[in-house]
């Protein structure tokens, strides 16, 4: 593995090796961590007893999908824009990442909903227009996955990942408006003033998972590429082709 | 300025290259005929020069023109006869060259005449779905007309024809040379091409494994006609 | 080529589409009637119940035309692919948007058409009359339907190059096209009952701004997506 170099951005040589070690035993022992100290420092909700505690978790997921679809849009424009390998590959890595936080997030919003409001799904402006981003950001695995050639894939993904980081606000206005013209649907006030420090808390660790995952799919694929081109260079018998 | 000039062009699909460094370049004028086995690029290196795919690696220009950064300019220049007809086989003969005008800006361009030359103005109302292999692609190569190229791009273009058709296609190839454009050819056998091959360049697993005049370039010479010989290649290039 | 001779490519195209579609014609009827089977289906999942059907008239509509419409779209791309057309349509000299400008208008109509015979069969079979703001019911059902086929246009170009283009489609098209789903049946569903919030405003106004957004996104983007 360590024979086979690769870059991470240009010029900056990276390994997959010890580093990547680090950070991902950073990121797992500091979302424990924070999780312990977040639960510890709050009293349990007034209301909603131990079970306001989920929000530590699912607030933070939901931020970090965010950022991660924001990554999306970002390479993907700019993979159109520079039509760089590496950008395609980036906005893959966030995408995986950030579909497995949408669909985390959703399912802590229903294991959050089934007592609170007695039912496991409801039509919440926020739960539903996270659900349709699951679906928007599901399409763009699926469509990666039955596109063989790489220059289309890349540019096909890229222009689908574009469109649908577009669609984000527009979804999440048209479903808040369609819930708030019908009726009010309450949201969970915060009632101690510790739980604001929580989610900040919470929010960095996820912050630092969630870089330690894309980091880790884009090295991987990084290094399925490298390999890929060692290949092409013994099929093209030593001839240099200098990559774009 | 050459017609055309590959410079270590390569190509890949997926995972598989299938040019691995080309160059050569073609003169105004000349006529070269590409030969190889099945899958050693033929095809693949019309479609690079067409604008159709775009080169992995390497410089292309067609009069002089880049087809990455000028594939407009390039396209304006360059008629492209595929494996396929790429013609609609729900309109007529006469609609499919119609709609070619219209792609081309040509407005109601010399659509009869080009008929008359291809040999179907008898079926210029039939549907195309109609047509036998043949007739379809006499049409393909009256599109080709219409487009009055200055680089033609022949991929295998006597399959399917006999021997009015493959006369034809030898006319329409003289033609173009003898108003300054050139041609390339993907052959299986030189047979049908006898007579206006300047040259012939052998590709193999994607690349040129051998560059050559032709060997009945003398006959070739003789058939054309003595006037063409001021715009033969070699003493240009 | 001048903005002029890109507009008179554009026309190429759409005759071209249409005139194919107008001799074959079994696209268009098999279409229609996919929609209106979608409309008996809903009825009968909803049951004979006028209220219910009433209330569930404008959802059901849309829908029909939109699991309906999905199926045009990946046609007009196999229309390109048959003979392979596709590549002496991109070799032509000139801008790409003229060629996803003509499917588009092209696409446009056909739904159009469908629409033209699912959108009464809709009113008869769930029980509802013209509104009194037909005009304003007929430009929802535009601007909804310019989105869609927006949308849908683009979104074939890929998935009609792929494997699985059936399944593809609907998967990546449906979730993108929630805000537009929800604001058509929103405003129909007022204008319907005689708009009595005053919303229908806001929602055509969110479909307006869906459409020339995603418009101007489909025509920059198109150019990536036909190429390779």
């Amino acid at each position: 593995m360590g024979a086979i170099p690769t870059t991470l951005d240009d010029g900056a040589p990276a390994r997959g090796g010890s580093r990547e070690l680090v950070l991902g035993a950073a990121a797992f022992l500091l979302l424990i961590a924070m999780q312990v100290y977040a639960i510890s420092i709050s009293q349990a909700d007034r209301d909603m007893g131990h079970l306001q505690k989920i929000m530590y978790v699912h607030v933070p997921a939901a931020w970090s999908m965010m950022l991660a679809f924001f990554v999306v849009a970002v390479a993907s424009l700019r993979y159109l824009w520079k039509g760089r390998e590496n950008d395609d590959l980036l906005a893959a890595a966030a995408a995986e990442s950030g579909a497995l936080l949408t669909g985390l997030t959703v399912a802590l919003g229903m294991i959050w909903a089934k007592p609170t409001w007695g039912i496991w799904w409801t039509w919440d402006p926020r739960v539903t227009s996270t659900a349709v981003l699951f679906f928007i950001y599901v399409g763009y695995l699926v469509l990666r996955a039955f596109v063989d050639d790489p220059d289309r894939r890349a540019q096909w993904s890229a222009a689908v990942g574009l469109l649908g980081a577009l669609n984000v606000p527009i979804v999440y206005m048209s479903v808040r408006w369609w819930r708030t013209l019908h009726q009010v649907q309450s949201s969970p006030s915060t009632v101690d003033p510790n739980f604001g420090l929580g989610l900040r808390i919470n929010a960095i660790a996820f912050t630092v998972l969630l870089i330690f995952f894309i980091r880790h799919r884009y090295v991987t694929a990084k290094m399925e590429r490298e390999a890929e081109h060692l290949n092409e260079r013994a099929a093209l018998g030593g001839l240099e082709i200098p990559h774009a | 300025m050459a017609a055309a000039t590959l410079q270590v062009v390569t190509r890949r699909y997926g995972r598989r290259w299938a040019l691995r460094g080309v160059s050569f370049s073609v003169a105004p004028g000349e006529v070269v005929g590409i030969e190889g086995h099945n899958g050693s690029g033929k095809s693949t290196l019309l479609r690079v020069l067409s604008t159709a795919i775009r080169p992995t690696s390497g410089e292309i220009r067609v009069f002089g023109s880049d087809v990455a950064t000028h594939a407009t300019a390039v396209r304006s220049q360059v008629a492209f006869l595929t494996h396929y007809p790429g013609l609609y086989d729900d309109l007529t003969a006469e609609e499919n060259l119609k709609f070619t005008c219209r792609m081309l800006g040509l407005g109601f361009g010399p659509i009869g005449p080009v008929l008359e030359r291809v040999g179907l103005s008898r079926h210029a109302q039939e549907g195309v779905r109609t047509f036998s292999a043949g007739m379809q692609r006499r049409l393909s190569l009256a599109r080709l007309l219409l487009q009055q190229p200055r680089l033609l791009l022949l991929d295998e273009p006597y399959n399917n024809f006999d021997a009015s058709g493959i006369a034809l296609v030898n006319e329409v190839v003289r033609d173009v040379c003898k108003r300054g454009g050139a041609a390339l050819i993907v052959l299986h056998d030189r047979h049908s091409a006898a007579g206006i091959l300047d040259r012939v360049v052998r590709l193999g697993q994607g690349v040129v494994i051998a560059d050559e005049a032709c060997e009945d370039g003398e006959v070739g010479a003789a058939t054309i006609s003595a006037g063409s010989a001021s715009a033969r290649p070699r003493d240009l290039a | 080529m001048t903005l002029r001779d890109e507009w008179r490519r554009v026309g190429a195209i759409v005759w071209k589409d249409l005139t194919t579609e107008r001799r074959s014609k079994a696209g268009l009827n098999a279409v229609a009637f996919m929609g209106v089977l979608v409309l008996l289906l809903f009825g009968f999942a909803l049951g004979p119940d006028t209220q219910a059907l009433q209330s569930a008239a404008a959802g059901a509509m849309w829908l029909a035309m939109l699991f309906a419409g999905v199926l045009a779209f990946n046609r007009s791309y196999q229309l390109e692919l048959d003979g392979g057309a596709l590549e002496s349509l991109l070799l032509y000299p000139g801008a790409r948007w003229s060629i996803y400008v003509g499917k588009l208008i092209a696409n446009l109509v056909f739904v159009t058409l469908v629409e033209i015979i699912v959108v009464p069969v809709a009113m008869v079979l769930f029980h509802v009359s013209a509104p009194a703001a037909w005009a304003v019911a007929l430009g929802v059902t535009f601007l909804g339907t310019f989105g869609f086929v927006t949308l849908g246009t683009f979104y074939a170009a890929m998935s009609s190059r792929s494997r699985a283009r059936e399944v593809l489609l609907p998967l990546l098209l449906f979730p993108m096209l929630i805000p537009l789903l929800l604001a058509a049946v929103q405003a129909t569903t007022s204008l319907l009952a005689g708009d009595p919030m005053r919303e229908a405003g806001a929602w055509i106004r969110l479909l307006a701004a869906f459409d020339i957004i995603f418009l101007v996104a489909c025509v920059f983007a198109f150019e990536y997506v036909i190429e390779v």
